[in-house]
């Protein structure tokens, strides 16, 4: 029965309480949805590589080298030569090569020349292969497949025509050499999704008639010309190297950066993933610092509304004193007030995180390739809500010990 | 010999509010007999309420002794303070007496929570809350009405309802009617004064309004019993 006063109590500033229950639950849901959004970050950062044992490129940062080749974030600084390439792929302890080749540009997206071994090698979350959803992988030279993301974006179909830019964010375009599009890649959540494949003789074939830059003036060889010609690099990118023995990656990490013909860096894929998150992580770690805050801040205005609910309740606190209840039981009603206010706001506020996910999970996709998972809530996250509830009930002693001393001091005699 | 031991009994109590020095309570002697029905008349600032908590142990006398029903209340702990006076004592408030959010049947049967022993009188709860209801000209149908919704007059009759039941041997009443019209004044007395007699409970209301002397087997003024003590004089 006293629980029942207790709600009934509650019930009757329904307006309060529920302001009260509404900024737990925004908070919660605001800290429970940061924490998705960087375990989703994480997870799919982790999750863009797999399966390949070395990065190798022009000698930079690791970081560096890891942003441009896998996340085409910025730009190398410097490419490697077809020879060095081939001495490496002829190292015994090398298994499989693909080579890549970036610097062109389709609208918003980057373009990557490649072999066709790329599709097969590539591989993300843990082990995942790409797949061909639309049409099939290049046959022609300038055949072109691209990313869920681009196709998605632009509006592209299997057979239309697009035009490589030459560099990126630039106005010369490649508009002698047309691409067809003869395939559409499955979503990965990768920065796949956002890349135009193209082959690595394709690339070549766009700058044959280009020097330094720029295209010749006057000069523009016919496609079918081009076909003809042999179109082998001088340089790429960066290349993706599987071992045969995963005991030799580190021999041959070092023999490759001790490569006395050409300044080279290989990286560890790996290795560098973790370098880069602790570089992102600091940023992580604000974010939840401040959804921490936030939630806090919640629990503080808690504590503030039930010390402004004390003089309105002094009667009936009285009430209870009067009718025999210890000043122990109007400690504990409070407590146990702020506990299921704080209990029902963290329940709310998952709630209203699952709802956020229904409709957030799309447009957050589509907006920044980030795809969050819809689970059951884990292990940490039935943490977090205990230690909402928990940390409520802590914040509502400091009301509940001031109307014990009052509760004492008025006895069942109020006077307002 | 146990009808003839007091209900109440104060002897040479003292007491002076901590931090108020200006103001102390002096009651040489005071003794309640059972199924008594005294009206304890004066005027506001003569002591009244602080002779209240003192009955009611929620202040401790300095000197002397307060006893209820053979109980030296000073003696006990604080804790079984708060429940020696809800098993003991049913009280009435001038007004506000009554958690507005709670039902009826809720309001009437709060002291019981508290009092295990006064519990046990009442074998069927939701029946004699009914009954005393009933009895006070209630009408039916309000034991599930919220508290908060009753008229002023019907709210005192659910406060005197909980003063009743369980049959307290003392009951207190501070002014219960000053906030009552007339007429209703006059049928609260009636029910309050047929109900505590029925149950053989000793009654003490204290009242500035001595019109109501003739109603009570015995009329005492503050100052005949007690004397404020000031500072200033």
């Amino acid at each position: 029965m006293i629980l029942r006063l207790a709600f009934g109590s509650l019930l009757a500033r329904v307006l309060t309480v529920g302001m009260t229950i509404l900024a737990i639950a925004l908070s919660v849901a605001l800290f429970l949805g940061v924490e998705k959004i960087r375990t989703g970050a994480k997870a799919s950062f982790a999750d863009t590589i797999s399966g390949t044992d070395l990065i190798v490129g022009a000698r930079s940062g690791s970081v560096q080298l890891l942003l441009y080749s896998v996340f085409r974030i910025g730009n190398a600084t410097n490419n490697m030569t077809w020879v060095s390439y081939q001495d490496i792929a002829d190292r015994p302890e090398v298994d499989w090569i693909v080579p890549i080749s970036l610097g062109d540009s389709h609208r918003q997206f980057r373009v990557m020349g490649t072999t066709p071994a790329f599709f097969e090698r590539y591989k993300y979350r843990s082990g995942q292969s790409l797949a061909v959803r639309d049409g099939a992988i290049m046959s022609d030279l300038f055949d072109t497949v691209i990313g869920a993301d681009v196709a998605a974006t632009l509006g592209y179909d299997i057979g239309d025509p697009i035009v490589v830019a030459h560099g990126l964010a630039s106005f010369s375009q490649h508009k002698d050499q047309p691409f067809r599009i003869s395939g559409i890649l499955e979503k990965t959540g990768t920065p796949v999704d956002r890349t135009v494949i193209v082959s690595l003789e394709a690339i070549e074939a766009v700058h044959v008639d280009w020097q330094s830059g720029a295209q010749v003036p006057g000069k523009s060889t016919p496609a079918d010309v081009i076909r003809q010609m042999e179109l082998e690099p001088q340089a790429v990118t960066a290349a993706l190297v599987g071992v045969k023995s995963r005991l030799q990656v580190f021999g041959l990490q070092r023999s490759i950066n001790e490569y006395a013909q050409e300044p080279l860096l290989a990286i560890l894929p790996g290795v560098a993933l973790q370098e880069l998150w602790q570089i992102v992580g600091i940023a992580e770690t604000a974010l939840i610092a401040v959804s921490a805050m936030v939630v806090v801040t919640a629990l503080i205005g808690m504590m503030a509304t039930i010390f402004s609910s004390l003089n309105e309740r002094r009667r009936e606190m009285a009430i209870f004193r009067a009718m025999g209840a210890r000043p122990r039981v109007v400690l504990c009603l409070l407590v146990l007030e702020a506990v299921v206010t704080a209990a029902i706001g963290a329940i709310f506020g998952l709630v209203l995180l699952y709802v956020g996910l229904f409709v957030g999970q799309p447009l957050i996709d589509s907006a920044f390739g980030l795809w969050l998972p819809i689970e059951a809530p884990t292990m940490r996250e039935i943490w977090v809500l205990f230690g909402v509830v928990a940390a409520g009930a802590i914040v509502s002693m400091v009301p509940a010990l001031r109307a014990y001393r009052m509760s004492v001091a008025d006895g069942m005699i109020v006077r307002i | 010999m146990a009808d003839t031991a007091p209900i109440l009994d104060l002897d040479d109590v003292r007491y002076r509010w901590l931090g108020r020095t200006s103001f102390g309570l002096h009651v040489p002697n005071l003794t309640l007999a059972p199924a008594e029905t005294v009206l304890l008349l004066g005027e506001s600032g003569s002591g009244k309420s602080t002779l209240l908590s003192l009955i009611c142990g929620t202040i401790i006398a300095q000197s002397g002794c307060v006893s209820v029903a053979g109980h030296n209340i000073a003696a006990l702990s604080a804790g079984k303070r708060d429940r020696f006076r809800a098993e003991q004592i049913g009280l009435i408030f001038q007004q506000f007496n009554l958690l507005p959010f709670a039902s009826v049947r809720d309001n009437i049967l709060l002291p019981l929570q508290f009092a295990p022993n006064r519990r046990k009188r009442v074998t069927h709860l939701n029946a004699e809350a009914k009954r005393l209801c009933h009895d006070l000209g209630l009408p039916d149908n309000v034991m599930t009405a919220q508290a908060g919704a009753l008229s002023v007059g019907q709210q005192q009759r659910v406060a005197a309802a909980r003063a009743l039941i369980g049959t307290p041997p003392l009951i207190i009443a501070d002014e219960p009617t000053s906030s009552l019209d007339a007429a209703t004044q006059t049928t609260f007395l009636e029910l309050l004064f047929s109900q505590s007699r029925a149950h053989g409970t000793t009654l003490l209301m204290v009242s500035h309004d001595e019109r109501l002397s003739s109603q009570f087997d015995r009329v005492i003024h503050m100052s005949d019993i007690s004397y404020a003590e000031r500072a200033d004089t």
